[in-house]
């Protein structure tokens, strides 16, 4: 355990005052952080329990938007308002959107768990409790002062990033380019593929597949960019 | 703060989102689980910055930086992965990932021809 | 050319002729006739001028060694006495007129190219044996003859009774043969050297440090080779053979070497008086033993057979009274008058078309059809009966004038019970042998009833070739005056006291056979018997083939015909029914080898099908049954997989945890 022992070790040396604060005498922002977290930690439950599919992602919501509210605790708060706008604005909106597309059932789905579900249940079980008791084994004395400025706040978060941080800043542009290009690539492709075999064919198309193929299609590919601009 | 709440929280949520990669049938879901667990991941990420900027002893606030771009990664993700879920779901007419068996071990003649009836379904 | 150069080329025309009849057999058969009878004639015509030259003075002695061999130096040596001078004229003699005769024989013969080079090479190999001065040069002819026995035993493969013949043959002469070698090694490490002069210059000086064990090795091999008793049985049913091969085995090659070997070897053999006395009561056995089984002989080859055994027996038995030079000139006179009687044998089966001696006793007039085999055969059988002044009369005198003079305790070479034994074996077997001999006689050629059936003329070459045999049957026993010369010195003489105690007994033996014959002939017409064969005027080896196929159908039986005009039924009485299958020793040899052998190899079956593939097949079921699980895990299912990779993870992690901190 030398990750954890030494960042006890480093803890101990950093914050000597940390040894008065005790868990059972939490203060105002620990006890807000605890409930909301709980909040948090209940919607996620729910959303990956959930026999709903669009209940799962409204719940998910619910999530992101928790966590939104523990960085604001955490006195970051550009990440907080990002978290709002991407997560909660956007990718929610993008996987309502897919499960639109995919046809999702709207009610109850009773298979929405596949048969790997106690296998996952006993390895998700397994990991948290090898991480909960890592974690409280190598932090449980280490104290986070949260007085003072912001640690988070817009203006130093910006001044970090376009000072320390612009060279990945740019770099991850360029990727978010290539993301773009790719999905759009992903839903052109099958187009050509289906449209390459109908060419030759001298007759008219025949059976009603292929437009509705091509329906699905354009809706998919119609769909996405304007999600991807959303995104950036 | 003590530093083992959010330590503590965003490892409960990451093996959520395990239990939900694990576990759900539906392709759009597991992304969703995905998502849960790179926001267990940031989690962690902001309050390690800020109790390291807290300490003074990391001054370009990494953790928040590195927590953007993780976001902006996980966009991209979503988007290409929602693209890919739709285009199988455009060639096999289902997003159930445990119906997509292309990979496994045919046990029997049988097998062979109940997978190819399945693919037949499907097309038609 | 030197005599060496000439004795050299002895064994080795008969070795290139089969060599050549092998590859030219398919290619060019004009030349095959040429290439088997040449070069044994050549052979003959060398060895009597090596026999000349040699004229029983210093044996010549040469040798080359080929390339170092260790310790033991093996080296090409020739060592040519007065005994291997003269047998190797007989050698050649024989295998001439046996490969004459083969050509009238087999002349319809598919195989008849391979049967004649491996009869040149079976000459061959006997006459390497009899040149050869060096011991693992002999093994070698000695080997080579083994194999080829087989194969010509088994000529007629197409029959159960020629496979289970060659087997038999081989089979047991091996187990001979393989105590043999051991003696051999023994001898030679004894002696430092495989050369017969440095091993007989070795026992003279009392070099040998276990004579009797290395006696008694060897003689398991004699008994092998030369079909004594207990190793004897395989002869008889070596007749299933062609009867030139039969000659050829019986008269010459085969059976004298082992003989042969002990002559060569004697100081070897009388340094242990055990030995000797194993010897004396191996050749006692032997010749009453045959005696009474070829009196009982139904097939007419059979009889010649043990009659084979017995003669064998009688040199034996001069050998373990020590005197070679009599069991040698019983060799010589014996090779001549055996190979006769086969061969005339061969012809009598060819005109009668059977070679069931109760068969022949119902055709009339079968002497008339074939004059030439009647009256050579009739010569050849007094020689064999030892009657005067017939060849075999002198060299069995010979041979019992030995073993008087030994039980009479006046020689210190060899125990006087050896004597004993000897001399009232013979005597005893002297009577029966006249007995067989005379039954076969009255048998073949006094039969009453249907006339026989006339296939005109035999060959020349066959008959021919009787007649040849049939000087030396007569008139080899006046060699006993300068044959001495040759041998150790010692008198060929026959002795007034053994002389007419044999003949008497010889006689009584062939007039009581009479008698009973007399008395049962008459029924020989009451009771019809017997079949002929379906191809009568086929060459005398298919007619053979057939006949020999046909007799076990028959009669129920190889050997023996239940036929109530047989006098040998009336001489034997009850002891016939014994008596007719070697006195059970082919039975006694199932129990004892057979079926512990065939049980073994059910055990061993046994547990290799059950016990070992078991195991096999359990150990390919566990890797199999995993296999199936494994395929079974192999879902497709990204998620399983995911699964066991992360649960897997865990372990780990966990795992590595505990270490590190040391819980």
């Amino acid at each position: 355990m030398s990750l954890a022992a030494a960042t006890a070790a480093a803890a101990r040396a950093t914050t000597a005052a940390a040894e008065s604060h005790g868990f059972l005498s939490p203060t105002g922002v620990e006890i807000a952080f605890l409930l909301v977290g709980l909040v948090t930690f209940g919607a996620a439950i729910v959303t990956v329990t959930t026999k709903q599919l669009v209940h799962a992602a409204l719940w998910l919501v619910v999530t992101l938007g928790g966590l939104a509210v523990e960085y604001l605790l955490l006195t970051a708060e550009f990440i907080a308002w990002v978290q709002v706008l991407i997560y909660v604005g956007s990718v929610v909106v993008l996987l309502l959107f897919g499960l639109m597309l995919t046809k999702a059932p709207i009610g109850r789905s009773p298979d929405a768990d596949s048969g790997n579900r106690w296998a996952a249940l006993t390895v998700a079980v397994a990991a948290a409790a090898a991480l909960v008791w890592v974690v409280v084994d190598a932090f449980r004395t280490t104290w986070v002062d949260l007085d003072g400025a912001a640690a988070g706040s817009t203006e130093v978060t910006g001044a970090s990033l376009f000072q320390s941080w612009v060279l990945p800043f740019e770099a991850l542009s360029v990727l978010l380019l290539a993301a773009l290009v790719g999905a759009i690539v992903l839903s052109r492709k099958a187009v050509a593929d289906k449209a390459t075999p109908a060419l030759p064919t001298p007759g008219p198309p025949s059976g009603t597949l292929p437009p509705s193929r091509t329906a699905v299609d354009t809706t998919a590919s119609g769909e996405q960019p304007p999600a991807k601009e959303g995104t950036r | 703060m003590h530093l083992a709440y959010p330590a503590v929280l965003s490892a409960l949520l990451f093996c959520t989102g395990l239990y939900g990669v694990l576990a759900r049938r539906n392709a759009i879901l597991v992304l969703m689980s995905v998502e849960l667990m790179l926001n267990a991941v940031n989690l962690n990420l902001v309050a390690f910055d800020v109790w390291l900027s807290r300490a003074a002893r990391d001054t370009l606030h990494s953790g928040q930086a590195l927590t953007l771009f993780t976001i902006a990664i996980a966009a991209a993700e979503i988007g290409i992965g929602l693209a890919i879920v739709l285009a199988v779901y455009r060639g096999r007419g289902t997003a159930d990932i445990d119906k997509l068996r292309d990979s496994a071990e045919p046990h029997g003649p049988d097998e062979a021809t109940v997978t190819a009836d399945e693919k037949a379904e499907a097309t038609a | 050319m030197t005599t060496t150069t000439l004795a050299v080329l002895v064994p080795l025309l008969p070795f290139l002729g089969a060599v050549a009849g092998l590859l030219l057999g398919r290619t060019a058969p004009g030349f095959v006739r040429p290439l088997a009878v040449l070069p044994p004639l050549v052979s003959l015509v060398l060895a009597v001028l090596v026999a000349v030259r040699q004229g029983g003075d210093q044996a010549i002695n040469a040798h080359t060694e080929l390339t170092p061999t260790g310790s033991v130096p093996i080296e090409l040596a020739l060592y040519i006495d007065g005994f291997a001078a003269l047998v190797a004229v007989l050698v050649a003699f024989v295998a001439s007129c046996v490969q004459i005769y083969s050509t009238g024989y087999l002349r319809d013969d598919p195989r008849y190219p391979s049967y004649a080079a491996l009869v040149s090479l079976f000459t061959s190999a006997m006459l390497v044996v009899v040149y050869s001065g060096d011991l693992i040069v002999l093994l070698v002819g000695w080997e080579i003859m083994g194999i080829c026995s087989y194969f010509l035993v088994g000529h007629y493969w197409e029959t159960p009774e020629a496979r289970a013949a060659s087997i038999k043959a081989f089979l047991v002469t091996k187990l001979g043969d393989v105590p043999f070698l051991i003696g051999l090694f023994a001898l030679a490490t004894d002696a430092g050297s495989f050369r017969i002069t440095t091993v007989l210059g070795t026992v003279a000086s009392g070099g040998l440090h276990h004579p009797t064990l290395v006696a008694l090795l060897l003689l398991a091999g004699v008994a092998g080779k030369s079909a004594q008793f207990p190793l004897h049985t395989w002869l008889p049913d070596a007749m299933a053979g062609p009867t030139p091969v039969s000659a050829l085995i019986h008269a010459a090659t085969m059976v004298a070497a082992g003989v042969y070997f002990v002559a060569r070897l004697l100081p070897v053999f009388q340094a242990s008086s055990a030995a000797m006395v194993v010897l004396a009561v191996m050749a006692a056995i032997t010749m009453a033993g045959s005696a009474l089984a070829a009196l009982a002989q139904d097939d007419i080859k059979r009889v010649l057979a043990y009659s084979t055994i017995g003669q064998l027996g009688y040199m034996t038995g001069a050998l373990a009274v020590g005197d070679r030079g009599a069991a040698v000139f019983h060799l010589l006179s014996h090779g001549a008058f055996k190979a006769l009687l086969f061969l005339a044998a061969g012809v009598i089966i060819h005109a009668s078309g059977t070679n069931s001696l109760a068969v022949m006793s119902r055709m009339k007039d079968l002497r008339a059809r074939v004059p030439d085999a009647y009256w050579t055969m009739t010569v050849a059988l007094l020689a064999l009966a030892a009657i005067p002044p017939f060849s075999g009369f002198f060299s069995k005198e010979a041979v019992l004038g030995a073993a008087e003079h030994v039980a009479t305790g006046h020689t210190e070479h060899a125990p006087g019970a050896a004597g004993w034994i000897v001399l009232v074996a013979g005597l005893i077997t002297a009577v029966l042998t006249a007995a067989y001999a005379t039954r076969l006689w009255l048998l073949a050629f006094r039969g009453q009833g249907a006339e026989a059936p006339d296939h005109g003329r035999q060959p020349l070459t066959m008959t021919v070739v009787l007649w040849v045999l049939a000087v030396p049957s007569l008139a080899f026993g006046l060699a006993y005056g300068p044959l001495p010369d040759w041998f150790d010195g010692r008198d060929l003489t026959p002795v007034l006291t053994t002389s007419v105690l044999g003949t008497g007994l010889a006689l009584v033996g062939g007039l009581v056979t009479y008698g009973a014959w007399r008395h049962t002939s008459a029924m020989a017409a009451r009771v019809p018997l017997g079949a002929v064969v379906a191809h009568p005027d086929a060459d005398a080896g298919t007619v053979e083939a057939e006949a020999i196929a046909m007799h076990a159908p028959t009669f129920g039986d190889m050997a023996s015909a239940s036929d109530p005009a047989d006098p040998g039924l009336l001489l034997l009485g009850p002891l016939h029914r014994h008596a007719a299958v070697g006195f059970h020793l082919d039975a006694v040899y199932s129990v004892l080898f057979v079926r512990p052998v065939q049980a073994g190899a059910s055990l061993v079956r046994f547990l290799d099908r059950e016990v070992v593939d078991t195991y096999v097949r359990g150990a390919g079921a566990l890797p199999r049954w995993l296999g199936a699980a494994v395929r079974r895990a192999q879902t497709g299912n990204v998620q399983t997989y995911v699964s066991a990779l992360l649960a897997g993870t865990v372990v780990l992690v966990v795992a590595v945890l505990l270490v590190a901190t040391g819980a």
